[in-house]
């Protein structure tokens, strides 16, 4: 089994090989399309074999010896309740994203396959990753094929737009690496026979814990990391040129699957490893959140370009995942990983659509169309499901996730104020107000334009491609406990333990040791540790 | 029997020493460039497989203490003889692209190599003026070769007048450290070190002259002009093979000479790496000229290595001897790619919007060069990455968190330059229609070779990083300074 996750991991990369050897155009397409559903297939066994009941700890592992003697730094990958839902999406999105270029993409088709498949081997390897530095190679990774899919088959503004995606990920993720080296140190210098380690396992666990001071430092350090590549707001601004200038394919990875590494950063990494920083700082990130869900929803409710209107979107919907994560109860924790499958799928159907009518119109502005709904009924039908998934109507996967996440913040003992969830619940509204309004204006009323009216609707590759994103968003929204219990053992495990740590440093540190502003900052969340366990 | 031990230990050196002789000789009497190149490229390669063994091989001291042989001295002679060899392969097709093949160069590249190899192998101060001038005499042969244009004049009478600037700093340096300690011998004047104001003043002016020679700022003013102005194989050989000689003379003279007792040298070292990697990051932003931008990174990079220096550990001079390899590798292949589309186009194709859209007409070409400067820019699984990670995570160790903070926001400024040339190879449209010739085998070959050292150290990077770490373990190092 764990070579099938291996072999899951890599397949694209052979994938490339093959696509170097044909030098076929034809050959190319199928040949990628063959490596992702490959992955894909190959990769439902690891679903089905799933031990739900142990999902705290890692199944399917691959363990090498330490790289480096002396330095606990190795090939570390297997699969848990956190991670294996995004893995399933990143398999699932592979054949998809493929299948959505067959005929859109005309240039350098080589080149294009390869960097979507080194895009997939570099996503799984970033969820499948339980040692640090691997994660963090994987993380760096997926910026070089995203980088060229923007910057070479972009839009009219892909080089500003692609060189800032890169530089400012790069920076975040930079000032991360030195926050890692410094945590690989500090749990070497407690662990015997190693003077380094970045095992996830060690540094989650409750035999390791870091002091107040370290943990500020080192929680921003990947923090900032992790927000910037959310994006929370204010860092959100690459965000919305990327998205516009990429081709259909990269916005829909970049939405469906990069996005979620941030957030999937902060529960993974953040959480568990700084517990008393990431219950401090609690409160200003769902602050951050809730403007984000509030701002990304107004922004996006103004554009005159639906693919920037969806962009918007993103950071309105990922602000609520940010927000259900910084609850750190179960409820929120949990929302906010089916949340971010919920995105995956609605916002990535979103980004196909908007695609395909590109395909057919050469522009994306919403004036452009009107009352095409007659002409291309199939389309319109896949259109609204997907709309209302993202507005999160009940019944389908977006109210699932909003409604925990909200329930989360509500009981939340870290951010005390319902108002952010009142606030949170308002985006839930706007997002009616933007979506709707932009479907409206599109699909109904009067058909404005006479080019419309020969519109073609879809064809069966790009109805094969949607509809098994609107399977799950359905199949989220009536059962979500098919879903939500792979990872449920593991997220109460991870919020018991990172509550255990965080009263154990609470009661080992002593005011006296510390600055003036960390035993401030530090003894409001003593108060709740202690409210929270009366609870 | 001693003769032989000597010679054995400095076996690599005097087999470059002595080829480069030969070398003078056929070309004075035959011209016959088909064997010289052929004798170059046979010694380099029985020197390097010498090297390599002696790698694994004891450590000790020769010629009456003059050198050192095995470990970090043989580490570092394989190091200038690999990008003295990667070099020496991709020249041959450039110079003659460009019509500038002489026999004197491969003679010039060997000598330069015996003297970078006494550099490397350096215990004594001696040692240490005599490699260096070997080397540099050499170098400045070779950066005026394109003697009848401006930049090529140029580019030898600035790097002749400073380094014989520089080299006065060296000396003197190395006058007063006699006379602070009696002795010009590295682990005698160890011995003697005081913190007293002569030997103190010797070491300083001792490290001035070799911050010339990696070009620290701010002692880099001569090396973008040159870099330039030199043929491009042949910067790469000066970039590469005489920076790592440097280097590993440094680190030698760093771990060795001068105990933490008796100054602060790391501070000194810090200082410098702190704005050598601010300064030629921000220099390299604005370049046009991918020559000159790649000078200005090979500036920034002598302030990672010393980042790595800094700190002071074993560690921290592990992780600079992985560096000088990595960066080693993927310059040469960097140089060597831009050597290809210059042989093409003649000298003055180096300004970058010249690349536009030749990414898709050669597509090999693009693939490499975008590899080689990922690998420069550090991002993994390139060679480039780890050995920023090491010399990072040694100063992180040594409690440097400062300098590794503005080290990793330089290099993530660098990252915008490095993106540069690629932004222009593959996202522009060509402005005109290039003719292309096809890359001769060896030269591809050579390319291809580094192309793969980049992945392959980038991923399997343990057993290296190992070797090195075991040159630190034993008591071999006395004298360490700081932590």
């Amino acid at each position: 089994m764990q070579l099938l996750l291996n072999i899951c991991i890599y397949l694209p990369l052979v994938g490339i090989a093959g696509i170097l050897v044909a030098r076929n155009d034809k050959a190319t397409k199928w040949i990628s399309l063959l490596a992702t559903s490959a992955t894909f297939l190959l990769s439902l066994p690891l679903l089905f074999n799933f031990d739900i009941a142990a999902s705290g700890t890692a199944q399917y592992l691959t363990e090498t010896a330490p790289l480096i003697g002396g330095m606990d730094i190795k090939y570390l990958i297997g699969l848990d309740g956190l991670s294996l839902l995004l893995f399933m999406l990143t398999t699932l999105m592979g054949p998809i994203v493929i299948l959505s270029s067959w005929d859109s993409i005309k240039k350098h088709l080589a080149g294009y396959y390869s960097m979507l498949l080194l895009l997939q081997t570099a996503s799984m390897g970033v969820f499948a990753s339980l040692d640090l530095i691997v994660f963090y190679v994987f993380f760096e990774l997926s910026l070089i094929p995203m980088y060229f899919l923007i910057g070479i088959w972009g839009g009219k503004n892909r080089i500003h737009a692609t060189v800032k995606f890169f530089i400012y990920t790069l920076v975040g993720s930079l000032i991360m690496l030195v926050g890692l080296i410094y945590l690989g140190y500090d749990a070497g210098s407690v662990m015997e026979g190693v003077s380094f380690s970045t095992d996830w396992r060690f540094l989650s666990g409750t035999e390791y814990t870091i002091g107040l001071v370290e943990q500020t430092y080192l929680f921003a350090a990947f923090a900032l990391a992790f927000c910037i590549k959310v994006p929370l707001f204010p860092f959100h601004t690459w965000l919305p040129y990327a998205h516009t200038e990429a081709p259909t394919a990269g916005s829909v990875v970049l939405a469906a699957i990069m996005l979620k590494m941030g957030t999937y950063g902060l529960l993974r990494v953040c959480l568990p490893v700084f517990p008393n920083a990431f219950a401090a700082f609690a409160p200003y990130m769902a602050a951050l959140a809730v403007i984000g869900i509030i701002y990304g929803a107004l922004v996006a409710m103004v554009q005159k370009d639906v693919k920037k209107l969806v962009a918007y979107s993103s950071v309105s919907h990922l602000g609520f995942v940010v927000l259900g994560l910084f609850a750190v109860n179960v409820i929120g924790v949990q929302g906010a990983l089916i949340q971010m499958v919920n995105h995956g799928l609605s916002t990535g159907a979103l980004f196909l659509i908007v695609g395909m009518i590109y395909d057919r119109r050469h522009t994306r502005m919403i004036e452009d169309f009107g009352g095409i709904a007659k002409v291309v009924p199939i389309f319109a039908v896949m259109f609204m499901i997907a709309t209302l998934a993202s507005i999160g109507l009940p019944g389908l996967n977006g109210f699932i996730g909003e409604f925990l996440i909200l329930n989360g913040a509500f009981n939340s003992s870290v951010i005390p104020q319902n108002a952010f969830a009142v606030f949170a619940a308002l985006g839930v509204i706007l997002a009616a107000v933007y979506m709707l309004w932009m479907y409206q204006r599109v699909m109904f009323g009067p058909l404005k334009h006479k080019v419309n009216e020969k519109l073609q609707d879809l064809n069966a590759r790009e109805i094969g491609i949607l509809v098994p994103l609107i399977i799950f968003m359905v199949w989220i929204g009536i059962r979500p406990v098919d879903f939500t219990r792979y990872s449920e053992a593991q997220v109460n495990e991870l919020i018991e333990q990172s509550q255990q740590k965080r009263i154990a440093v609470q009661q080992a540190a002593h005011k006296e040791e510390l600055p003036g502003w960390a035993s401030t900052l530090y003894d409001v969340t003593n108060e709740l540790a202690s409210k929270s366990q009366n609870k | 029997m001693n003769y032989l031990f000597d010679l054995n230990a400095f076996l690599p050196g005097v087999i470059a020493g002595v080829a480069g002789l030969i070398a003078l000789l056929i070309d004075s009497y035959k011209n016959d460039h088909d064997g010289i190149y052929g004798l170059t490229v046979v010694s380099l390669i029985a020197a390097l497989g010498l090297s390599i063994i002696d790698m694994f091989g004891p450590v000790g001291e020769a010629w009456s203490g003059m050198i050192t042989y095995g470990g970090v001295s043989a580490f570092g002679n394989t190091v200038v003889l690999l990008g003295a060899l990667f070099c020496v392969l991709i020249s041959r097709e450039y110079l003659k692209a460009i019509e500038h093949e002489f026999g004197e160069v491969y003679a010039m590249v060997l000598i330069a190599t015996s003297g970078m190899l006494a550099l490397a192998s350096a215990n004594n101060l001696i040692m240490i003026f005599v490699g260096l001038e070997t080397m540099s005499i050499c170098l400045y042969v070779l950066a005026g070769l394109i003697k009848e244009h401006k930049i090529g004049a140029e580019a030898a009478l600035k790097y002749f007048l400073l380094g014989a600037f520089s080299t006065g700093f060296l000396l003197y340096g190395m006058a007063l450290l006699y006379g602070a300690t009696g002795s010009l011998s590295i682990p005698e004047i160890a011995q003697n070190a005081s913190s007293n104001l002569l030997f103190i003043a010797g070491a300083g002016l001792l490290l001035v002259g070799f911050f010339f020679k990696v070009s620290a700022v701010p002692f880099h003013m001569w090396t973008p002009d040159v870099y330039q102005g030199t043929p491009t194989t042949l910067t790469a050989y000066m970039a590469t093979a005489s920076k790592s000689a440097t280097f590993v003379a440094l680190i030698l003279i760093v771990s060795k000479m001068l105990p933490a007792e008796t100054a602060e040298w790391s501070e000194v070292l810090e200082v410098i790496a702190i704005i050598t990697m601010i300064l030629g990051n921000i220099i390299a932003l604005v370049q046009d000229n991918i020559k000159r931008m790649l000078a200005y990174s090979s500036i920034a990079h002598a302030g990672y290595l010393l980042v790595g220096l800094a700190a002071g550990t074993p560690e921290g001079y592990s992780a600079v001897l992985f560096y000088l390899l990595a960066y080693t590798i993927m310059n040469v292949g960097a140089f060597g790619i831009v050597a290809y589309y210059e042989r093409q186009q003649g000298l003055d194709f180096t300004d970058v919007n010249n690349y536009a859209g030749l990414g898709f007409k050669r597509p090999i070409m693009g693939v490499m060069l975008s590899i080689f400067l990922f690998s420069l820019a550090g991002i993994p699984p390139l060679v480039g990455f780890f050995g920023k990670y090491l010399v990072f995570a040694a100063a992180i160790n040594a409690d440097m968190i400062a300098l590794a903070v503005i080290g990793v926001l330089a290099s993530a400024a660098s990252v915008y330059y490095y993106l540069r040339p690629m932004v222009y190879m593959y996202f522009r449209e060509p402005h005109k229609d290039v003719p292309f010739v096809q890359a001769g085998i060896t030269f591809k070959g050579t390319l291809i070779v580094l192309t793969i050292l980049t992945i392959y150290f980038g991923v399997a990077f343990g057993g290296l990083h190992d070797l090195l770490a075991s040159y630190y373990s034993g008591d071999w190092v006395t004298h360490l300074t700081g932590n």
